[in-house]
């Protein structure tokens, strides 16, 4: 039989990374591991949290997300189309209305306001979407536990067999409950 | 959170929220059949009103916005405090809110959804309700954007759409908790509604930051939306529509009902569901004080109208409100003003801001109180107009307006109840963010 291609199947379930991955019931040890791997030159090691916080973000010290350019380009556009579908609609169909110019800025100003709002509300979904599937392509398949959406925190170290014994102690001199590699 | 005691931990959150999807009990399903039941009448009602056609609802000269109108508003203003609990105290890191905002939030989605039907009932023909769309047709002829029923259009479509995508964006974190207790075929559900929500760092940075985004631009949006729905009477010349307040006094308006509608709600589904541990006192307190708070500023707007009626010497004006206060409909007007004005005036006192059972009795006050302000502002403004003092005539809703306003209360209750019963309606991860997290050193970290 010919093996059908399987897009989505590639772009869903890219090929698993080995690695180790630790089980933390509390946020402080947590902490003190990612400071560990820090230090230690690691930089690709995810983190799992039940909630965000802060402490995290300070911890990794990633960049502010760019989610905020979504927003930005999509309401500045939302404008746009606001502006452009109430004046191009008016001298498409002119019609005096209310003694009023054709083109009345004023009361286009409301259209144009929704349009912002809607426009970027939905790119900043977008933005949301892509950059957390991009960063999950990116990852690979890696290791996770279903408590992490209850009350566990988790820290997946990608290593391969060579590095994966260091990386080990590290999350257990750490306080992790429970390392796995995979 | 003051009253978290040590047994409040994020596992308890998880499944004390978790098990509102499980079987609810009889009470449950017997206010879901109340609503199905209620919806039935309106929908029996709609059959009649598209044989027959609006006179049905009472439509006569003067009076061509009626009761459908009304309940437009009134679904329109219960909308608002959702957003304004979930957006508006979200930026101001309001804590509370995290135990009440996914039931403000999904109240607004629904009551924006029976909002949305009333226009359609009201004019009549549903099936050409695409006509206020601007889409390129055979005529070439677009709506005329200098009117405000096309804004209305644009802000309340706008509304819906923002309002489910940040309900949805919200639940998100959530369906991946309830996702990871369930079983069986809810196993699959949530795992297709949580796309795939593990809790990475990177999730959770994109996330947090879009969803900062989103409340910044609700909450903007959520004060345009009931301008404009006010801006669809004040820009008319009729007098007691033709007012510059009217902007501030529908906001405030709404966000009063929808806070009372907030209570009215959040009081049975806490006791049905066992949320006692989450929801507490402290919480209804806070709501009745934003009720405190807007319906102080809906009371002022009150004395506000009268006093501009005879401060601007307009005899028309003056005619306008005598007619509101003394005419036909005083009964009409003066249950407005005692439920909205003076009612509330009660909860300036912490006995009964943390008495559970009388903020629900004032809260349904509230509600009476709310519709009563728009069937007064749009109804009797038009049915005694001064300009035209020999068409004046009394309009009375009939069996239809009632047939189809209690099918819009069962509509929203419906979807309301289905959704309590199927997502988590405590938002889990915002709930436990306000708890202090797990540390080794806990006891330490506190003295």
């Amino acid at each position: 039989m010919i093996p059908l291609p399987k897009p989505l199947h590639d772009i869903f379930r890219p090929p698993p990374t080995p690695g180790v991955l630790g089980v933390f019931a509390h946020l402080d040890a947590t902490l003190e591991a990612i400071m560990k791997l820090r230090a230690g030159g690691h930089t690709d090691f995810t983190v799992y949290s039940p909630i965000p916080r802060h402490e995290i973000e300070d911890a990794l010290g990633q960049p502010v997300s760019p989610v905020r350019m979504f927003t930005l380009i999509g309401g500045i556009a939302g404008c746009a189309v606001g502006a452009w579908l109430t004046l191009w609609m008016s001298y498409d169909w002119p019609l005096v209305v209310g003694g009023k110019p054709i083109g009345a800025i004023p009361p286009y100003v409301v259209i144009m306001f929704e349009m912002t709002v809607l426009f970027g509300a939905l790119s900043t979904i977008l933005g949301i979407l892509f950059n957390a599937a991009f960063a999950a392509r990116r990852l690979g398949t890696i290791q996770w536990d279903p408590r992490f959406t209850n009350d566990k925190f988790g820290i997946f170290v990608p290593a391969g067999p060579g590095k994966a014994a260091v990386a080990e102690t590290l999350l257990k001199g750490a306080g992790a409950e429970e390392v796995r590699r995979g | 959170m003051a009253e978290t005691t040590p047994r409040v931990t994020y596992d308890f959150v998880t499944r004390t929220i978790a098990r509102t999807l499980g079987n609810p009990g009889r009470g449950y399903f017997l206010l879901l059949g109340a609503a199905v039941a209620l919806l039935a009448v309106g929908i029996v009602t709609l059959l009649y009103l598209l044989r027959y056609g609006l006179g049905l609802a009472g439509y006569s000269h003067p009076v061509y916005w009626a009761v459908f109108i009304t309940c437009f508003v009134f679904w329109v203003g219960i909308a608002h405090s959702g957003t304004l609990i979930s957006a508006i105290l979200f930026l101001f890191r309001s804590g509370w809110r995290t135990a009440v905002y996914r039931t403000a939030e999904a109240m607004t989605v629904f009551a924006v959804m029976t909002a949305g039907l009333f226009p359609l009932i009201h004019i009549g023909r549903q099936w050409y309700f695409y006509w206020l769309i601007p889409y390129p047709n055979e005529r070439g002829l677009w709506p005329n954007f200098k009117s405000p029923l096309i804004w209305d259009e644009f802000a309340i479509g706008t509304y819906f759409t923002v309002s489910t995508v940040f309900l949805i964006m919200g639940l998100i974190p959530d369906i991946a908790a309830v996702r990871d207790l369930a079983t069986g075929w809810r196993k699959k559900l949530y795992t297709l509604a949580s796309v795939g929500w593990r809790g990475t760092n990177e999730e959770w940075r994109h996330y947090t930051r879009g969803y900062l985004y989103l409340a910044a631009l609700a909450t903007p949006l959520v004060l345009s939306v009931h301008s404009v729905v006010s801006w669809d009477f004040a820009m008319a010349i009729v007098p007691g529509w033709h007012a510059t307040i009217f902007a501030p006094y529908f906001v405030a308006g709404a966000i009063y009902s929808g806070c009372a509608m907030v209570i009215t709600l959040l009081v049975p589904i806490r006791k049905l569901f066992h949320l006692e541990a989450l929801i507490g006192v402290h919480h209804f307190e806070n709501l009745s004080k934003l009720c405190l708070l807007t319906g102080s500023i809906v009371g002022y707007a009150y004395v506000c109208e009268y006093f501009i009626a005879w401060f601007s010497g307009n005899p028309n004006e003056r005619a306008a409100f005598w007619y509101r206060a003394f005419g036909p409909y005083w009964w009409a007007t003066w249950t407005m003003i005692i439920c909205n004005a003076f009612l509330p005036l009660l909860l300036w006192f912490k006995k009964i801001r943390t008495n559970i059972t009388a903020l629900f009795v004032i809260s349904i006050f509230v509600n009476i109180g709310m519709w009563f302000e728009r069937y007064v502002i749009i109804v009797v403004s038009l049915a005694g107009e001064p300009f035209a003092p020999w068409a004046n005539a009394v309009y009375n809703p009939t069996w239809a307006d009632w047939g189809i306003m209690a099918g819009s209360f069962g509509w929203f209750f419906m979807w309301f109840l289905l959704f309590v019963k199927n997502f988590p309606a405590v938002s889990i991860s915002e709930v436990k963010e306000v708890l202090p997290p797990p540390r080794r050193a806990a006891v330490k970290a506190h003295v």
